[in-house]
């Protein structure tokens, strides 16, 4: 536990205290709508984060486990009636053991290959599940409102899930911390700095990449879960939702590839920005212009990012946060 | 039986317009290590260039083909300037995601202006018959300007003075560079020409199938597979691999329902990237990013 003694630690938990108090006092129901989205974007972006910022490999298509998170978690409910703790936790195990499963063969390809395959997974596996019966087919499973009974009636089961969402997000940057700081994270960081160089230095690639891509697929799914429990209803369309996926790109390099602050600061910053842009009037067209425009600057003048600008201007700011 | 034939035989036809459009991938891939993700609006943008010249100017559809090519060309080379040069040689996570978010902003801009509706293309041209069944006129003719267009690439990278310098650089720019070559012209030229190909194939596409603003990402898909069954950097390869992507789709039409035919593209799509990375008709060895 030698992390807790870090500043960075107590400002994480900061972080978590802050979105848990912030909506619940004076019960702001529309300030808990926005952070949920926020918190939903940090713990994709940061998840994914180590894949494309430690590990250096670009993975257009992390929304899929999300995605399969919600059907797992949808489907496990409205067909077994299971609860929905064990239902979102069975979903991530399995969805980690499905991502470890395309890991091992996807992660042999590298760099433009790896990407495209990403894609190729998250819409193969869309179109299975388009035409997947079990599980609706294109229409998708609705939820009956009855299943939020044990949760005490919808508005508190809003309140809880939003409350779970919280700790899925400190989970993910914990993780994301934890990660950074280990032997496993150097591992990873010397891959995305040069592969072979790392393998011959005794770094275990092909079993590093491997965990990275299944670890990173766990806390998505279980968010995936709570949040088309959430909606009630789940769809392929929504469930593996590509431009979700790009977004979280943008978040990360927004924010700061390859740093724990950075996907979480861009996260948030992002959701500000959407929220500003869908209410008004003149560029609630243009979300997905005005994204692509960020990133496009983003990755031309400041590949690091906020963070990279931030380090830049403080250097000292290094010693305390990751 | 002749269903099946005339099936394959059709699957053939629009195989090759699919090889047109991974030529365009295969060809700034080839050169300049670079994955162009704004094929896919690119290829959109062909669609919309044939739609709104042929419907709104009244110029004969086939006759658009060399303004899309030529307004392609010219976008293209703007594109390479704007978003490609400065990334050229760095990691591929800056390529991808550069190119990546010009296609954000050109598909934003699209579903700004024409939202997600279905636009098709009228043509008028008479079929061919083959006992009981009839190839349409439009599936021969994209065809044939796909052959047509093929050799014209085909005679220019090997018979031109540019098209010379152009492989030179695919082969090593380092080298090129030092015989004379100006490389930064030929990269530009030749992301050009690849996405005029993209726009090109899409006015093929347009004339065969309905389209809308985001049809672009699964004729990008499509080129994908294609690409890494003809192997990156291999226009030939791109114009078999096609024509096989083509067979594949006429022999599974007849036996299952369209939208499985995607579920198999996807899984040839990862089999073969993890199987072959050099390409299953590749002559080029694999780069290793």
């Amino acid at each position: 536990m030698r992390l807790v003694r870090r500043p960075f630690f107590w400002i994480i938990a900061a972080v978590i205290a802050t979105f848990a108090l912030a909506p619940t006092y004076g019960n702001n129901v529309e300030l808990r709508e926005g952070l949920l989205l926020a918190t939903v974007y940090i713990i994709l972006a940061s998840n994914l984060n180590m894949m494309l910022g430690y590990a250096g490999y670009v993975n257009f298509g992390g929304i899929v486990f999300f995605g399969l998170g919600g059907y797992f978690c949808v489907w496990l409910m409205s067909a077994f009636g299971w609860p929905l703790v064990a239902a979102t936790l069975t979903g991530g195990v399995a969805v980690s053991a499905l991502a470890l499963l395309f890991g091992l063969g996807i992660l042999r390809l590298r760099g433009a290959y790896f990407a495209l395959a990403t894609v190729g997974v998250n819409e193969a596996v869309m179109a299975f599940v388009t035409n997947f019966g079990p599980w609706g087919g294109s229409t998708g499973i609705y939820l009956s409102p009855a299943l939020f009974g044990p949760l005490g009636g919808p508005a508190k089961a809003l309140w809880t899930i939003y409350y779970l969402l919280v700790g899925v997000m400190g989970l993910s940057l914990y993780l994301s911390y934890t990660v950074k700081s280990s032997k496993f994270g150097l591992g990873l960081l010397a891959i995305g700095q040069n592969e072979d160089a790392a393998s011959v230095l005794g770094v275990p690639t092909p079993r590093y990449k491997a965990a990275v891509y299944s670890l990173s697929a766990f806390l998505p799914a279980i968010a995936g879960g709570l949040y088309f429990f959430k909606g009630a209803f789940i769809q392929p369309p929504d469930a593996f939702d590509l431009q979700l996926s790009t977004e979280t790109i943008v978040i990360a390099m927004l924010g700061g590839q390859g740093t724990v602050t950075g996907p979480a600061l861009g996260a948030y910053l992002y959701e500000e920005l959407r929220g500003w842009l869908l209410t008004s009037p003149t560029f609630s067209n243009f979300q997905l212009v005005i994204a692509g425009g960020l990133l496009l600057v983003i990755v031309l003048f400041a590949p690091g990012g906020l963070m990279g600008l931030i380090y830049r201007r403080w250097p000292r700011l290094r010693r305390i946060l990751e | 039986m002749i269903g099946l034939l005339a099936s394959l035989l059709d699957g053939i036809l629009v195989g090759a317009v699919y090889g047109l459009a991974a030529m365009g991938i295969t060809l700034i891939w080839g050169v300049m290590d670079v994955i162009n993700l704004t094929h896919g609006a690119m290829i959109v943008a062909g669609m919309f260039g044939v739609y709104l010249l042929s419907g709104s100017l009244g110029i004969p559809v086939y006759a658009t083909l060399p303004i899309v090519l030529v307004g392609g060309f010219v976008v293209g080379i703007g594109l390479y300037w704007l978003a490609v040069h400065r990334v050229v040689g760095q990691p591929p996570l800056m390529s991808l995601l550069s190119t990546f978010s010009v296609n954000l902003v050109l598909i934003g801009l699209g579903t700004a202006a024409w939202g997600t509706a279905l636009f098709n293309v009228q043509v008028s041209l008479p079929g061919l018959s083959l006992g009981r069944y009839t190839f349409p006129g439009t599936h021969l003719m994209a065809a044939a300007l796909t052959g047509v267009i093929g050799g014209v690439l085909y005679l220019f990278l090997y018979r031109t003075r540019t098209g010379k310098a152009v492989r030179a650089v695919s082969g090593n720019r380092e080298a090129a560079e030092l015989v004379g070559i100006p490389t930064r012209r030929v990269l530009a030229l030749s992301f050009g020409l690849g996405v005029a190909l993209a726009c090109v194939s899409g006015m093929l596409i347009a004339t065969l199938f309905p389209f809308t603003v985001l049809s672009g990402d699964a004729y990008q898909l499509k080129s994908f597979v294609v690409t890494v069954l003809g192997g990156l950097g291999n226009p030939a390869g791109a114009l078999a691999a096609g024509i096989a992507l083509g067979l594949l789709e006429g022999l599974a039409t007849p036996f299952m329902p369209v939208s499985w035919t995607l579920v198999i593209e996807f899984v040839v799509f990862v089999v073969v990237l993890v199987a072959f990375p050099g390409g299953v008709l590749g002559l080029r060895r694999a780069r290793s990013h």
